[in-house]
């Protein structure tokens, strides 16, 4: 886990340094005079040994600085804290439709195997898996806004609020004080969030519109994790169904919905387990290419304009970022299998 | 050299000796027999025909704008109740008053180059970077394998984006990218199969029998991790180019005027209201070649070992 943890802001460092030309012409423009790079390198540090600079650079993104935009001279963290919560919002609701939906149609192609039911969903998890998943976006976008204009079934193409709602900050809701350091990070964190901000402070409506402006993205980017998550269900409650406790479950009279649900699924569950942890990264790549069909203010949007404009700064940082939640997310799926099953706490 | 067997020969060999099978055909018998495989297989052959014959296929150039036609026009199809006086563009025509059928066309060769140049330079590096790790052990292989887990903790998209803006936009450096982040994937399985058979009697006797390192490694170490390099290859291949659309729709990766699916999808993206069939119809070339390969690939990993397609089951 450290180990990794040092080893990713040691790449997204190296990255940085790796950057064709001076960074002083970089960050200051081409026009700079050698007097005002040279005063800029002595500022910055960028005349010390690479280890140096490596460990400074380090201790500031534990610290949660990440430096200044090149293009606005923004901090970076206040931009990350603006756009990551778009991104995780638009994830953990793709990974909540794609492990509920998978794991449905998973047992369903599992207890009528074979079946026309089963054929469809395994053909649907081949074609579901090869789709790119902007491309779903733009076909669904045309579907439920276009097509469907007009009827009950409508939703909305882009945005993450209807025009005209606004929500207020969690700092002015509870009248907090200034705040500083981790408590002010994550207040705007959670205050970014915009269907937690909602349902903590009782905007109901609120919570429903940024809802139903999530369904279209969500169903999007959770697509590719459905189909997979579904033929693991399926081939894991095949494999278990098979076995002799299953039989005697039966043999004893239970009702077939037990024998699934509670024998069945719960010893299935743990291979489905790994694959949602493993298509995490999958999710957070699939969120952050569907910003940009919905016009959504995540950190997809702001990572292809900051590239576009090199800056740097902020590409580091939203690297370093996700990289964080992947490993964490990593550690997350590996203690839970501890939980679920508790052979792997003897090994 | 192998002698092919006349009918009469066939009639008089005894018939357990005809069943002999070399591993090679066996697992071609298996792959044949392949419900998905075949239908990857099949679909596969077609797009390679129609990058081949390309120039001969499109009715258009893939880039020289046509005069005379309306941009973004629906398509015309004789066959469908188009005016047969009005030229024919079964895809229509695209923002920049070029013929999408013809670009789409076109978009076959860049797709399967880009995937299969993206996963062989993986393959490559991977395979020399695992053989080393695996073959000299101690801490080369510890140093090695410990920069692989690292870059394996970024999601690999998101990696490639990283690589791509430290790079700059563009297709070559996009692919460049979409290799490197799946260097590990290789490097982790040339180095399981080189442990597996490094300390046995075969490696050994090649070994007594004079063989330098390098010699043994090429013709008795690696032919064992052939077969997982080959399904985890396919696959990728689809993955690569699924990553390659994704980049270059968001414009790091193949640049205009190329005629690349994901781009097309990029910049026809706000002409979906109006022009849909301008996004349906290169979404679609990109399923259908990806999907060819991961149906080719399922069909590979079955068919060469049957083990394999149980191991993401198994996690104990």
């Amino acid at each position: 886990m450290l180990p990794v943890l040092v080893g990713i802001l040691f790449v997204t460092f190296a990255l940085a340094r790796l950057i064709p030309g001076d960074p002083c012409y970089i960050a200051l423009g081409e026009h700079a005079t050698p007097a005002v790079c040279s005063d800029y390198r002595q500022r910055f540090g960028l005349n010390d040994p690479v280890l140096v600079q490596f460990v400074r650079y380090a201790t500031q993104v534990i610290q949660g600085n990440f430096g200044n935009s090149l293009r606005n001279q923004r901090p970076v963290t206040d931009i990350v804290l603006e756009r990551l919560p778009m991104t995780i919002e638009i994830t953990i609701g793709a990974m909540l439709f794609s492990t509920f939906f998978g794991i449905i149609f998973g047992i369903v192609s599992a207890i009528r195997q074979n079946s026309s039911i089963d054929v469809l969903t395994m053909v649907g998890a081949n074609v579901g898996v090869s789709m790119p998943v902007f491309w779903l976006g733009l076909l669904l976008e045309y579907v439920f806004a276009l097509t469907l204009k007009g009827t009950a079934f409508w939703i909305p193409p882009s945005g993450r609020l209807t025009s005209g709602l606004t929500l207020p900050s969690l700092a002015e809701t509870f009248h907090l004080p200034a705040l500083s350091g981790l408590v002010y990070g994550l207040v705007t964190l959670a205050s970014n969030t915009v269907t937690f901000n909602a349902l903590i402070t009782g905007h109901f409506d609120i919570f429903r519109d940024a809802l139903w402006h999530l369904i279209l993205p969500c169903v999007a980017v959770g697509t590719i994790p459905l189909s997979i998550t579904a033929r693991m269900t399926r081939s894991a409650m095949l494999e278990v169904l098979g076995q002799d406790y299953v039989r005697t479950a039966r043999a004893k009279g239970l009702r077939e919905r037990v024998v699934v649900m509670k024998h069945a699924l719960r010893n299935a569950l743990l291979p489905v387990v790994t694959i949602v942890g493993l298509s995490f990264g999958g999710l957070l790549s699939g969120a952050v290419l569907t910003e940009t069909v919905f016009s959504l203010p995540g950190v997809g949007t702001q990572l292809v304009t900051a590239i576009l404009a090199r800056d740097y700064p902020v590409v580091q940082a939203f690297t370093v970022v996700i990289a964080v939640i992947f490993v964490a997310v990593n550690l997350v799926v590996d203690i839970s299998y501890a939980y679920l099953d508790p052979r792997i706490r003897l090994d | 050299m192998a002698v092919v067997p006349s009918f009469n020969d066939l009639q008089r060999e005894p018939a357990s000796k005809l069943a002999v099978r070399t591993p090679f055909q066996d697992t071609f018998r298996r792959l044949r027999r392949h419900r998905s495989a075949q239908v990857g297989a099949v679909v596969l052959g077609f797009l390679i025909l129609v990058a081949i014959f390309a120039p001969v296929i499109a009715p258009y150039d893939p880039i020289l704008p046509l005069r005379d036609v309306k941009r973004r026009a629906a398509p015309c199809i004789h066959l469908l109740g188009c005016p047969t006086e009005q030229p024919q563009h079964i895809f229509g025509i695209d923002g920049n008053s070029r013929d999408l059928f013809s670009r789409i066309i076109f978009g076959s060769r860049l797709s399967l180059t880009i995937g299969l140049a993206t996963v062989t330079f993986a393959i490559a590096i991977g395979t020399a970077l695992g053989a080393v790790a695996g073959y000299a052990g101690g801490w080369t292989d510890n140093i090695i394998m410990r920069v692989m887990d690292v870059l394996l903790a970024f999601p690999s998209l998101l990696l490639s984006i990283a690589i791509v803006a430290v790079l700059g936009p563009g297709l070559i450096n996009a692919l460049l990218a979409i290799s490197f982040v799946s260097i590990p994937v290789y490097a982790r399985i040339v180095r399981a199969s080189v442990l597996q058979v490094k300390e046995q009697d075969f490696i050994s006797a090649s070994r007594a029998l004079g063989a330098s390192p390098l010699g043994t490694l090429v013709n008795h170490v690696l032919p064992n991790a052939i077969t997982p390099l080959i399904v985890q290859g396919t696959l990728d291949i689809a993955g690569a180019i699924l990553s390659a659309a994704a980049l270059s729709f968001l414009g790091l990766g193949a640049q205009p005027p190329t005629p690349e699916w994901g781009l097309m999808l990029g910049e026809e993206r706000n002409s979906v209201f109006n022009a849909p069939h301008l996004v349906l119809f290169p979404g679609i070339a990109i399923m259908i070649t990806v999907l060819s390969f991961n149906l080719l690939g399922d069909g590979l990993r079955d068919a060469l070992d049957p083990r394999l397609s149980q191991m993401g089951i198994k996690v104990k």
